[in-house]
């Protein structure tokens, strides 16, 4: 027996379909209780993820590899937390909806909310790790201020943007494909080293130079995350070139080095991409272009497929 | 009551599912099923056409599987109809699973907060209204103990006082108000005619003929997903009876010859017969079950179900799952997988009914010989049943 009826267009009863932010901050709080309920450290297990990447990074990358960032550490916590808000929304969102089963296929409800919940979910664990970053780097004496914090707030808006789309069109995806969440995974893994977080931006930029790639050195930034990771550094960390001790100049004539000599040599190591708030801005306007983009496709998958979660799940 | 405003109109609603037991959840299956082709589909409702006013209460009356609680599904929004349009107006709470909406890890108190915000209200709202929900719950201090360790009834009581007290224009009730016990039945009837008072409109399934006579003012009966009544309670508890036809089964099971051997549940891992399970565990219900097949029939299907086992409690129904056997004569094994048992402590008899699939005439009914007893599970876990099906000649 196959098909012949073709479906005629319905028209969904007006339920409780609109999107309200304090159900999502309802379930917020109920993530919260769950996942924190009977541990005695509780909030402090959020810090010990970071914490831990922290340590074996630095160690990794600071010691062994010997990286020619100086303070390592809050180099990598700069770009690293915002990474965080983007991985651990995007993953978990991408279950949201297979997780919470029991109420999409029993009680109407916005089934936006889901997906929100866990990026708001990561938002506050993520908030937590942020208060962190400022005390250690308070505690360090290392100098926050400036007009360059500015840069959060634009930077802040392209990775919710960006964050938001990929929830959508993940937790939409994975109710039918549920290849989804593995290829989540996999991506994100991938994804992460794209970015300049354990390496320095300045990396790619002579890279490119010594391939004569210059011009196209903007393409970079249409993995909008490598825009906001940068502007974050710049915001935070904000050296953007560490005046040269003789153990960096030793560093700065090996083979990569080659090709900014321009830089005066009493300059040596360039951490940051630029010293002009002007080219954080474009950056992240490249960016945010590609991160609307990834939002209307993601309200788009979303609102086509969420009328048949309750009979896909 | 013609004057009164309609608040649900369905016009020609139909919904059709995919028979598949599970449907393609990954890419892989997705393209091979695409090569296959060929889907058989089953329309659990057809032309549907209703229409409710304000101030109305409707009795939904059916058989098992003839597509009430689907039609309920579409009506609050859960399903989308295959064809045809639904159109709601006002607020609506529903009420249609055990528990629904309900975080076992939570406790009490969280998940009203979290349930009324599931049904539009805001925070201030629910503070309002919390005393008032606790008490006519009757939870008492319990309201402070994680749901997890709830009996079924508690959670019937807690979930039917949310969504009474979040002031809906319509409440839409599935046949979880069994599970209550009598003194609070009474409550819940008392609070249903209040709401009549008031104007509300109400839209129920029940099993029972006469709180279907006490509460409504017209019931609809749906038979294979297509109304064929429309009217008086009264005159619909007939035409049920009409189609449950209970000395029909005596007569037709002797020409037709199905009967049911054992149900037993089954450990999904082991594959040995077990009778005490967790909540969250996979479980296998096997039937045993013969056909003899003296004249030609149609295809015949069994249903699974789940009944409390609890003296003081009036009997309640899970259905768990059903699937097609076909009408070849032999003995035949028909495994049911249940994903996830639900979280739902207690004794549970297993019932089995081999009807025919055409027109849903019972052939024969057994009861396994033990109660299946769910422990009470530490961990808690989310509510969610849902079964597999596989057929085997043996």
């Amino acid at each position: 027996m196959s098909v012949a009826l073709s479906p005629v267009p319905t028209s969904a009863p007006p339920t409780q379909a609109r999107l309200r932010w304090e159900l999502v901050v309802n379930l917020v709080r109920k993530d919260l209780k769950v996942k924190y309920q009977g541990s005695v450290l509780g909030f402090a297990w959020s810090l010990a993820n970071p914490l831990l990447v922290l340590v074996v990074y630095t160690f990794v990358f600071g010691y062994v590899l010997r990286s020619t960032i100086p303070r390592f550490g809050l180099y990598l916590l700069s770009g690293l937390l915002i990474w965080n808000f983007l991985s651990l929304s995007v993953t978990s969102a991408t279950t949201s909806i297979l997780a919470n089963a029991g109420l999409v296929k029993k009680v109407p409800m916005p089934h936006v909310a889901l997906p929100m919940a866990s990026v708001g979910f990561a938002g506050v664990q993520v908030a937590l790790q942020f208060v962190v970053l400022i005390v250690v780097a308070l505690g360090i004496q290392h100098h926050l201020g400036g007009v360059d914090v500015l840069l959060l707030v634009p930077a802040v808006v392209v990775a919710l943007t960006l964050t938001v789309g990929l929830a959508l069109l993940t937790s939409a995806l994975n109710v039918r494909y549920r290849d989804t969440q593995h290829m989540v995974e996999i991506s994100m893994f991938a994804w992460f080293f794209l970015n300049p977080i354990v390496y320095s931006v300045t990396l790619i930029q002579t890279h490119m130079i010594a391939k004569g790639w210059g011009h196209l050195y903007w393409m970079y930034y249409l993995n909008p995350m490598a825009g906001v990771v940068v502007s974050f550094q710049r915001a935070i960390y904000g050296t953007v070139v560490v005046p040269g001790a003789p153990a960096h100049v030793a560093v700065a004539a090996s083979p990569g080095h080659v090709a900014i000599a321009a830089v005066p040599a009493k300059l040596p190591v360039q951490v940051l991409a630029s010293t002009s708030n002007l080219f954080y801005l474009e950056v992240l306007g490249i960016g945010f272009a590609v991160a609307l983009v990834v939002l209307a496709l993601g309200a788009t998958t979303f609102r086509r497929l969420s009328a048949d979660f309750a009979e896909d799940l | 009551m013609s004057q009164s405003p309609v608040v649900i109109t369905a016009t020609a609603v139909g919904k059709r599912f995919s028979t598949h037991h599970r449907k393609a959840t990954s890419l892989k299956e997705r393209v091979i099923r695409r090569e296959q082709g060929a889907r058989e589909d089953f329309w659990a409702l057809r032309g549907i056409d209703l229409t409710v006013h304000q101030g109305q209460t409707v009795g939904l009356v059916g058989p098992n599987g003839s597509g009430k609680s689907t039609l309920l599904k579409v009506l609050s929004g859960i399903l989308r109809p295959t064809n045809g349009t639904v159109a709601v107006s006002g607020r609506v709470a529903s009420l249609l699973e055990l528990g629904a909406g309900f975080d076992g890890e939570l406790t009490g108190r969280d998940n009203i907060f979290l349930n009324a915000s599931l049904l539009g209200l805001s925070r201030r709202e629910t503070e309002a209204i919390f005393d008032d929900i606790v008490e006519f719950s009757g939870l008492g201090e319990f309201v402070d103990n994680p749901v997890k360790h709830y009996s079924s009834g508690m959670y019937v009581r807690l979930g039917f006082s949310v969504a009474v007290h979040v002031n809906p224009d319509i409440l839409i009730i599935d046949e979880v108000l069994a599970v209550g016990d009598e003194a609070f039945q009474r409550k819940c009837i008392d609070r249903i005619e209040d709401f009549q008072t008031h104007g509300k409109t109400i839209l129920f399934v029940s099993h029972s003929a006469s709180l279907v006579e006490q509460l409504c003012s017209r019931a609809v009966v749906l038979e294979h997903g297509v109304v064929s009544f429309d009217g008086e309670p009264e005159l619909a508890s007939e035409h049920l009876r009409d189609i449950l036809g209970v000395d029909r089964v005596q007569r037709s099971r002797k020409v037709l010859g199905a009967t049911v051997e054992e149900v037993v549940p089954v450990h999904a891992g082991t594959g040995e017969v077990t009778w005490t399970a967790m909540p969250g565990d996979p479980l296998r219900v096997e039937v045993l079950l013969t056909v003899t097949g003296e004249r030609p029939v149609g295809e015949l299907s069994v249903r699974v179900a789940f009944i409390t086992d609890e003296e003081d409690s009036p009997a309640a129904l899970i259905e768990v799952g059903a699937g097609v056997v076909g009408n070849a004569a032999g003995k035949r094994r028909l495994c049911l997988d249940v994903e996830h048992l639900p979280e739902l402590a207690g004794g549970y008899t297993l019932l089995a009914q081999v009807v025919e699939h055409s027109d849903g005439t019972v052939l024969a009914t057994a009861r396994s010989a033990e109660p299946l007893r769910i422990q009470p599970d530490p961990a808690g876990r989310p509510i969610a049943v849902m079964a597999g099906v596989r057929v085997e000649d043996v």
